[in-house]
């Protein structure tokens, strides 16, 4: 027999009504003060700002109104703001790092603002190339999702994780389209384009 | 130096696409899940200080209006550790619910049953030292949801847990002891195996209720551990 340890918590779906508790404003009152999440990077952060838009479509195109949307992502010296990063004391000042954005309830668009981040290191001293982590909840989604956004006016050829996606032409379902300094993405749930989503 | 978690088992949580329950039927990859190896990016993730809350978040009785919420005074507590029985210090838990009668406070929720106007049905807190937390609220109502012809929700508060690294990201619900719904809420029944669901299922807690004032249940939470073989995440050239 195996060595048994205490499994995880089981997951369930977020459901339709993850404002009130994470965003309650949203729901329509006024609740937990500060909600969190609503600045990625504070105006004193230095680096590029930089806009990004999109939307969560089902497998009708239909988009995920209901959505929760949640990033995590690096500071424009790809430093993460947490302690197991071992160059966080040089993390840029006013700088979070955590977002948080509902779909709009009428046609799902997600916008936020944040800093550009900087390359991360990968496992092997590798770099990766700059991206945001997100993570999805809403209805109808057992499990939260995890995948990625990259930018599309950066060099990509070399991050470890892109290269791993296999067809290749599925690479782009986690590349943003750059317009200057606004982005923007189109993750797909389920369908022809779906997005790769991640286990990590 | 860091050690990365051990590896999230899949079957254990349910599937992506769960009929029964029909939203997930247009929302679930159906593509396999790159499985990809762990770096800061998914070793970190956010934290959060006492600083972030206000000092009634925990206590979903009275943080809306300050006047008492109207249904069955609970406490829920329990403990926060990790696959190797660790304490998860520190870990912001947020939880929302329905009030006492199945109605939520958000402008899509259009039952027809009350609102109470001294509650929100949204709380939260840090867990200590110990991993232990507690929160005070009413008992939440069932509701019916459209799924099938006559569908409903058991009691359930929703929790979403922030542990040390985003890896160990969980969103899930819990259930009370003893509810007769159980075996029909499509939800609580997208889990594969039945001993997964008696895990969301919180047990009364007579010991750890007030007298003359609450009953309490009891949920404990376990979040991913990490692996006993450190590697090393260093920059190119350091
Ligand atoms: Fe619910």
């Amino acid at each position: 027999m195996p060595v048994e340890y205490p499994k995880e918590t089981p997951s369930q779906t977020a459901g339709p009504f993850v404002h009130i508790g994470t965003m309650p404003t949203v729901a329509g009152f006024r609740g937990l003060e500060p909600e969190l999440g609503q600045a990625i990077a504070g105006p004193a952060c230095p680096g590029q700002r930089i806009g990004v838009s999109g939307r969560v479509l089902d497998a009708t195109g239909a988009p995920v109104r209901d959505l929760l949307f949640e990033i995590w992502q690096a500071d424009p010296n790809g430093i993460y703001n947490h302690p197991e990063d071992p160059r966080v004391r040089d993390i840029s000042q006013d700088f979070n790092g955590f977002g948080r954005v509902a779909a709009d309830f009428d046609d799902g668009a997600i916008r936020f603002e944040t800093v550009k981040p900087g390359p991360v290191p990968g496992r092997d001293a590798r770099m990766q190339a700059p991206h945001l982590n997100v993570f999805l909840l809403a209805r109808g989604i057992n499990v939260g999702l995890s995948t990625r956004l990259y930018f599309g006016d950066e060099d990509n050829a070399g991050d470890p994780l892109l290269a791993l996606i296999d067809p290749p032409h599925r690479r782009e379902t986690l590349v943003m389209a750059a317009d200057g300094t606004a982005y923007s993405f189109t993750i797909r749930l389920q369908g022809a384009r779906e997005t790769v989503f991640l286990d990590f | 130096m860091s050690a990365p978690y051990i590896p999230r088992d899949r079957r254990w949580h349910p599937p992506a696409h769960t009929p029964d329950y029909k939203t997930s039927v247009t929302r679930s990859p159906r593509l396999p899940l790159l499985s990809v190896e762990q770096s800061l990016s998914e070793i970190t993730g956010p934290t959060f200080g006492h600083t972030a809350l206000g000092p009634r978040d925990a206590d979903l009785i009275h943080n809306f209006t300050g006047a008492p919420a109207i249904g069955e005074r609970i406490l829920v507590h329990g403990r926060v550790t990790d696959e190797n029985l660790r304490p998860v210090a520190g870990a912001l838990l947020e939880v929302w619910q329905a009030n006492a009668a199945g109605r939520y406070r958000h402008v899509n929720d259009g039952y027809l049953a009350p609102l109470d106007p001294n509650f929100s049905g949204c709380g939260r807190c840090l867990t200590g030292a110990d991993g232990s937390y507690t929160l005070r609220t009413i008992k939440p109502g069932a509701y019916p949801f459209r799924n099938h012809g006559n569908s409903w929700r058991m009691a359930h508060i929703h929790f979403s847990i922030f542990g040390a690294g985003l890896a160990q990201r969980l969103v899930t619900q819990m259930y009370f002891e003893g509810d007769p719904l159980r075996d029909q809420d499509p939800i609580a029944q997208t889990l594969p195996d039945p001993a997964a669901l008696d895990r969301l299922v919180a047990p009364l807690d007579l010991n750890a209720s007030i007298p003359l004032d609450s009953l309490a249940y009891r949920f404990d939470i376990t979040l991913r551990g990490r692996r006993q073989t450190p590697f090393e995440n260093r920059p190119e050239g350091a």
